[in-house]
């Protein structure tokens, strides 16, 4: 029991650097496992639509049809679950969390797809 | 005997859902006499999400990255009590390493848990200078957090057969040197909390829950073991609490002092307990992979969360979404005990101990 027994606490604080960091002057210096946001490798995606199926916020959409891959930023909660399973691996976690902005934000990404065969090329 | 004319002196006076000392929405309709607290009632149900129902449309191992966001304080513990009776269900073993892990994972998070609840109740009796330099001190263990699993917070690590991510020797060195770090300044911490005359003054004696009450009104957790209630279910074979040796700490009291000496005494246990794993982590997998739809049958399990004792229900149907799940969590428990505590205290002092439960409404509603 006693009084002021912070005193030598605040007292070292006060002499002391500040705890916290400058940011965004000081920039912060991410984690080697920082789960920022998710990241395609677009050329090798196969649009199997696994991603799609399996995000547990549905913040995935992927359409074969028109041979996209969309992502909202404002949906997605950045477990990495999509980064496990994909079978190409072709997605990613990248550090950097989204930018804040007033608005959602939806990333619409294009993928290449591979010119198929038809019979129109005389086979 | 009390006549009609004596109900107007009496008082309501409606505290929450928002009110300063809250940090999620619980509503209480304060029965006032003479500045003292005669009855509180209260009301839930402000934050309901449905995500016990959300569990039956999802399959099993994406819900765990829901379930792991019905509490962002207790998010491991929520996530290792969900894969844990899925586990049993399915009958799944897990790698020893991995039960090593998990167990380092939820002390870490009962640490970050303890801290923050010193640092609000600092706040609470308006102590600031306490509650930043114990706020100071987590930023540690979240930092080691967002090192091992990624997420300050929300950590994501827990998944059915196992853990997702490994921590090597150059981390669980850091670990422990963090660990030692912390524990210096803990004990400073621990000093203020204990001794220091102006928490005294505001926790001392201040709503008292006698050992009886506790017991008839089921209270759990820190709240159940401050007023000598023995009852801790890391001892019932958890994860790996058995092999690492620890005696579950206990107040006499049963008053705000009492709990906030018991959480901080915990805090030591814990960081005991993580160091002690750093030391002795068994090499191995810390996964094996499940595949496949969930039997048809029921489990239960119960864990010690940091806030106290959570219960787990799922039921399997032959396919790969729950037929039903049921989370029941500490707070839910422990909000007949609060209501208790507060009959008879002061105004002043309702702040206070509605903290000293550690209330969490988000787990409580779902």
């Amino acid at each position: 029991m006693g009084n002021f027994k912070i005193s030598g606490l605040i007292l070292r604080s006060l002499f002391r650097r500040p705890a916290t960091s400058g940011y965004p002057a000081v920039p912060k210096e991410w984690g080697e496992r920082t789960r920022g946001r998710i990241e395609i490798d677009a050329p090798e995606c196969i649009l199997c639509g696994t991603c799609a199926r399996k995000c547990p916020t549905e913040a995935l959409v992927v359409s074969k049809a028109e041979a996209t891959w969309e992502i909202d930023r404002m949906r997605c909660v950045q477990c990495g679950h999509c980064v496990e399973i994909c079978p190409k691996k072709c997605l990613r976690m990248a550090k950097e969390y989204t930018a804040p902005g007033y608005e959602g934000r939806t990333d619409l990404i294009e993928i290449p797809v591979a010119k198929k065969k038809t019979s129109d090329d005389g086979i | 005997m009390r006549g009609v004319n004596d109900l107007g002196k009496r008082t309501v006076i409606p505290f929450g859902p928002q009110h300063p000392i809250l940090p999620e929405p619980v509503h209480l309709d304060l029965v006032i006499e003479d500045e003292k607290v005669i009855e509180a009632i209260p009301s839930i149900g402000f934050i309901h999400r449905g995500l016990e129902k959300l569990a039956e449309v999802r399959e099993y191992p994406e819900m765990v990255y829901v379930i792991e966001r019905i509490c962002g304080i207790c998010s491991f513990g929520h996530g290792l009590g969900y894969v844990t009776a899925v586990e049993g269900l399915m009958g799944v073993e897990v790698p020893e390493r991995a039960d090593y892990l998990r167990t380092m994972w939820h002390e870490m998070s009962r640490i970050h848990s303890h801290m923050l609840w010193l640092g609000l109740t600092a706040d609470s009796f308006g102590f600031e200078s306490l509650f930043m330099h114990t706020w100071k001190v987590r930023e540690r263990i979240m930092n080691m957090f967002d090192l091992t699993t990624g997420g300050r917070v929300i950590h994501s690590v827990c998944k059915v057969g196992g853990v997702r991510k490994d921590v090597g020797g150059e981390m669980l060195e850091r670990i422990a040197s963090e660990v030692r770090d912390i524990r210096k300044e803990t004990k400073e911490l621990t000093k203020v909390f204990l001794n220091d005359t102006s928490v005294k003054n505001r926790l001392c004696g201040v709503g008292i829950l006698s050992e009886d009450d506790a017991r008839d009104l089921c209270a759990v957790g820190p709240v159940a073991r401050a007023s000598g209630i023995n009852q801790d279910l890391r001892l019932n074979g958890m994860c790996k609490y058995g092999e690492l040796g620890f005696e579950p700490v206990t107040g006499k009291s049963g008053d705000c002092y009492a709990r906030c000496k018991v959480r901080i005494l915990e805090l030591g246990q814990s960081l005991d307990m993580v160091e002690k794993i750093t030391s002795v982590l068994p090499d191995g997998p810390v996964e094996v992979p499940v595949k496949g739809p969930l039997p048809t049958g029921e489990f239960m399990m119960r864990l010690e969360q940091p806030r106290g004792e959570a219960f787990y229900y799922v039921k399997g149907n032959g396919t790969k979404h729950l037929e039903r799940m049921r989370v029941r969590t500490p707070t839910n428990m422990n909000l007949p005990s609060m209501v208790r505590m507060l009959q008879g205290c002061d105004l002043a002092d309702v702040p206070v101990i509605i903290l000293t439960i550690d209330p969490c409404i988000s787990c409580t509603e779902r």
